[in-house]
């Protein structure tokens, strides 16, 4: 290989040098020509929209900054002087910036709200961020920890639960531990082999039913009035309950143990939440035609976006079943409310739920929008998580199904999480939607923050011709620095995703 | 080993493992759990109901309503019924709604395309326009909108605008000509139907001639000629029985011709430019769809930039640009019953009012659900319809 079979004639060893780009495609003319001026039409509609856009940014600015007022303590320092044209009012939205922020919340409390927005920030802001790890505990303390926080920290908690409330959950959490041996044994076996206490369960559940329709009568015993049915409810469910769980740790050995223990944590953390929503924490208790403001926003927002999730997915899942009653009752759903409009809705939840309810029982105002909010929200969750689901090749599936899953196995170990994922940006685009839909709570009587703004601007004490324009200025730009980082975030998230897929 | 696989494959399935039989058993509870949920709150409301000494039933449709409503298109006053009333707000909504889809396409399309302009002044505007209107509030762009420009902006009818006499703008509204109809009229209108009808077959012969000819035909100013010009002929025809009832400016307001409420003006506004941001990403999303190969073979076939335009780049457009378009026309009518907030009195506005006068909240629900059910469907039906008839035909 050392003597050459043949002479390079020529290798270049230097680079070639530079040459300038040609004639006309450097320097601002080019910059201008290309972008502004390609053809007469072009160079119209620039020196057109220019002119607008110059305009427009010159109204706001003289508006907003160079005839603004800016200091001041009532209307008067607000009223143009004679023959002027005035500028924007900022004392107007000093004053009332902390109603906007926190409606008729008793300003000595407002910590309390400040305190909540900040767990909520500080949950958030890592369960957006990708490379955070502990997402499964994140969303844990998100969906479940903080809801009852923010709940008990705002209206100031110590709720009076009754004896009944109690025994209603205790009830209801015996009657799922009967199912112990089911999940750990599969249907058959967890029913068969545990026959006495199926029945109890049923014959419980039986007078139940009963107690609902016909009515909790006390019967006197030795001169107590005793609910004889609740009570004998309870007990048969606690024997069933209890013939459940040994059948699981007899039948199952360790496994059954392990499950057996983890129900039982699930049902102290219940019975937790139930004292930690009845304790004192001495909080003044603050009632919810008090709250207001951007947190009233904010609540039925993060409410609905929150209670519209798990609804939604399921809904999501019953779209898709191959069972055809489960398939038509959610598609008749999500259609249903997809057609109508949220302010019906809302009248609808407002009006009509007093009339389904009891008679006696009553609920919030805030409440009921609240629920008019979540189950409009999961119509347009459904649809969203439906199309995640729909990405999901068909492979996934038979794969869970060769490694022997169940149907919810399949879902919740295999499907969800990757279909949530592919979702989560149009999520971030529901909860934008329903951000801005938010306002509409003012039509049933509830003060957010456009709400809040608009009653403000009635106020005599601040009448003046520039009182309005100001506080619509800075109702915008807060509605639009949430929406569009919000928007950015999603799109960010989408972008992430096709560049994984891409991979 | 051979015998346990004889075991199975012989044995039934027990009924609890069998997946038809778990489905079943599954779907009757699902429907035992809703139909007792709907006994239990058929109760309550027949029991709250009877309680508050109602029951349920539209006779009172037929009574008289008792309020005005200051924008009818049909004859309406307070002498007439409930029904009535309802029909009314049913047509505002729809007036509302059939203009601003209009508006709001039109608008979308300019910015849509503004957006992919390559002159980078107008990218520039149509993507600040987007993003500003579609991240504020309906609501607030309604109040905003009705409050500062209507109301503050416009003169009060004593300075109102004055074009030509003819119109009137001020903070009480637009005054425009209302056209009356005397007795002949319909001539008119058959000049539209015989004008439709001439289009269609006009389209079709065209079609058939540049099928086999290949010389087209410039069907669309054609056909939009014939629609403007057979009414006419049709009128004069008749004696021009239209005559125009113009606004006549009095000392404090006018009286006479068509007033456009400020209520009317501020939702138009707003509905169609929020809308509008939401057509204009459909339709750059559209364009952009279309891959630049199809506009450099357009080229390479010798077709000028406005053939390429309209008979290759278009028709694929609209197919990925018609199904969000139905989601957010139906958004627009849904919307439209904002305006219960400022007052125009659409159908939720004019159904409220009837609710607090008769304490009907059960049947004006239903009468809500029904109608804007039945025009989503409606919407979605045409839509349907309409992506179906662009959608590409494949071998």
């Amino acid at each position: 290989m050392t003597d050459m079979s043949f002479q390079v004639p020529y290798v270049r060893d230097q680079e070639a040098p530079r040459l300038p780009p040609p004639e006309g495609m450097v320097g601002i003319a080019h910059w201008l020509r290309e972008g502004y001026f390609r053809s007469v039409g072009s160079g119209l509609v620039t020196l057109v929209l220019g002119a607008l856009a110059v305009w427009i940014a010159w109204r706001v600015i003289d508006f907003a900054v160079l005839r603004a007022v800016w200091t001041g303590g009532s209307r008067d320092a607000c009223l143009p002087a004679a023959g002027t044209a005035a500028g924007a009012c900022w004392p107007f939205v000093a004053d009332r910036f902390g109603q906007w922020l926190y409606g008729f919340y008793p300003i000595g409390e407002r910590w309390r709200v400040n305190l909540c927005f900040l767990a909520g920030l500080m949950l958030i802001v890592p369960m957006l961020t990708p490379s955070f790890p502990w997402k499964m505990q994140n969303a844990l303390l998100l969906l479940v920890v903080f809801p009852l926080f923010t709940l008990v920290m705002l209206t100031g908690g110590n709720f009076h639960l009754s004896i009944a409330d109690y025994a209603t959950t205790i009830g209801f959490l015996l009657f799922l531990t009967c199912l112990v041996p089911v999940w750990l044994l599969g249907l058959a076996q967890g029913l068969l082999r545990n026959k006495i206490g199926a029945w109890l369960a049923g014959v419980a559940f039986v007078l139940w039913l009963a107690w609902i329709f016909a009515g909790p009568e006390p019967v006197a015993i030795g001169g107590m009035a005793v609910p004889l049915l609740p009570v004998s409810i309870l007990a048969l469910l606690a024997v069933s309950a209890f013939l459940a769980v040994r059948l699981a740790i007899k039948g199952a050995g360790r496994p059954g143990i392990v499950v057996a223990a983890n129900w039982g944590a699930v049902c102290l953390a219940a019975l937790a939440i139930l004292v930690f929503l009845d304790a004192d924490f001495g909080l003044v208790t603050v009632e919810t035609a008090q709250w207001g403001g951007l947190t009233l926003t904010l609540v039925v927002s993060v409410t609905g976006i929150i209670a519209s999730l798990p609804l939604g997915i399921l809904l999501a899942l019953g779209r898709r079943s191959t069972m055809p009653v489960i398939r038509i009752v959610s598609i008749c759903f999500i259609e249903v409310v997809r057609g109508l409009p949220l302010i019906s809705v809302l009248f609808m939840a407002s009006v009509m739920l007093p009339l389904f309810l009891p008679p006696g029982v009553n609920f919030d105002k805030l409440l009921r929008a609240l629920i008019g909010v979540a189950l409009f929200s999961s119509a347009y969750m459904a649809e969203v998580v439906r199309g995640g689901l729909q990405a999901i090749p068909k492979g996934q599936y038979e794969g869970a199904m060769s490694l022997g899953l169940s149907h919810w196995q399949t879902m919740i170990k295999i499907i969800l999480p990757q279909a949530l994922k592919i979702a989560i940006p149009n999520i971030v685009g529901n909860f934008i939607s329903l951000f801005k839909d938010t306002t509409l709570v003012l039509v049933v009587g509830l003060f957010d923050l456009l709400g809040m703004a608009q009653t403000g601007l009635r106020d005599a004490s601040w009448a003046t011709p520039t009182t309005a324009p100001t506080g619509y200025l800075v109702l915008a730009l807060i509605y639009w620095a949430f929406c569009f980082s919000m928007s950015r975030y999603a799109t960010f998230t989408e972008r992430r995703l096709n560049s994984a897929r891409a991979r | 080993m051979t015998k346990d696989v004889t075991a199975i494959q012989g044995d039934k399935v027990p009924m609890w493992n069998d997946p038809k039989a778990r489905a079943l058993a599954i779907q009757v509870a699902v429907v035992a759990i809703l139909a007792v949920a709907g006994l239990v709150i058929l109760r309550n409301t027949i029991s709250n109901l009877s309680r508050m000494g109602q029951n349920f039933g539209f006779a009172f449709l037929t009574k008289t309503s008792g309020f005005d409503i200051f924008q009818a298109l049909v004859p309406y006053s307070s002498e007439s019924t409930y029904a009535r009333a309802l029909a009314v707000g049913l047509l505002n909504t729809a007036l509302i709604s059939s203009l601003c889809v209009v508006a709001s396409t039109m608008l979308g399309f300019v910015v849509g395309v503004m957006r992919l302009s390559k002159n980078r002044l107008a990218a520039r505007i149509g993507g600040i326009y987007v993003e500003f209107f579609r991240n504020v509030p309906l609501l607030l762009q309604i109040f905003v909108w009705y409050s500062l420009i209507v109301l503050q902006t416009l003169p009060p009818p004593r300075d109102a605008y004055d074009f030509l006499g003819l119109s009137y703008l001020s903070n009480r509204g637009f005054m425009v000509p209302r056209p009356l109809f005397g007795a002949g009229s319909s001539s008119g209108l058959i000049g539209l139907l015989v004008a439709l009808a001439a289009a269609v077959m006009l389209r079709r012969w065209a079609r058939r001639r540049l099928e086999e000819t290949g010389r087209s035909f410039p069907t669309v100013a054609v056909s939009l000629a014939l629609l403007a010009l057979l009414p006419m002929v049709g009128l004069l025809l008749a004696g021009l029985p239209v005559r125009l009832d113009f606004p006549v400016k009095t000392t404090f307001n006018f009286s006479g011709g068509l007033v456009i409420a400020p209520e009317f003006i501020a939702l138009f506004l707003a509905l169609s430019i929020y809308h509008a941001t939401y057509i204009a990403e459909a339709v750059r999303a559209g364009v952009s769809a279309v891959s630049r190969g199809q506009t450099e073979a357009a080229q390479a076939l010798g077709l000028s930039p406005a053939q390429a335009l309209s008979n290759v780049v278009v028709p694929q457009a609209l197919r990925v640009i018609i199904p969000p378009l139905a989601t957010i026309y139906m958004g627009v009518i849904k919307n439209s019953s904002l305006a219960v907030a400022i007052g125009y009195p659409d159908l939720v506005a004019v159904g409220g009012t009837v609710m607090n006068q008769t304490g009907r909240a059960i049947e004006i629900v239903l009468i809500w659900m029904l109608v804007y059910l039945s025009l989503s469907l409606t919407t979605s039906v045409f839509m349907n319809w309409f992506n179906a008839r662009m959608k590409l035909v494949e071998r």
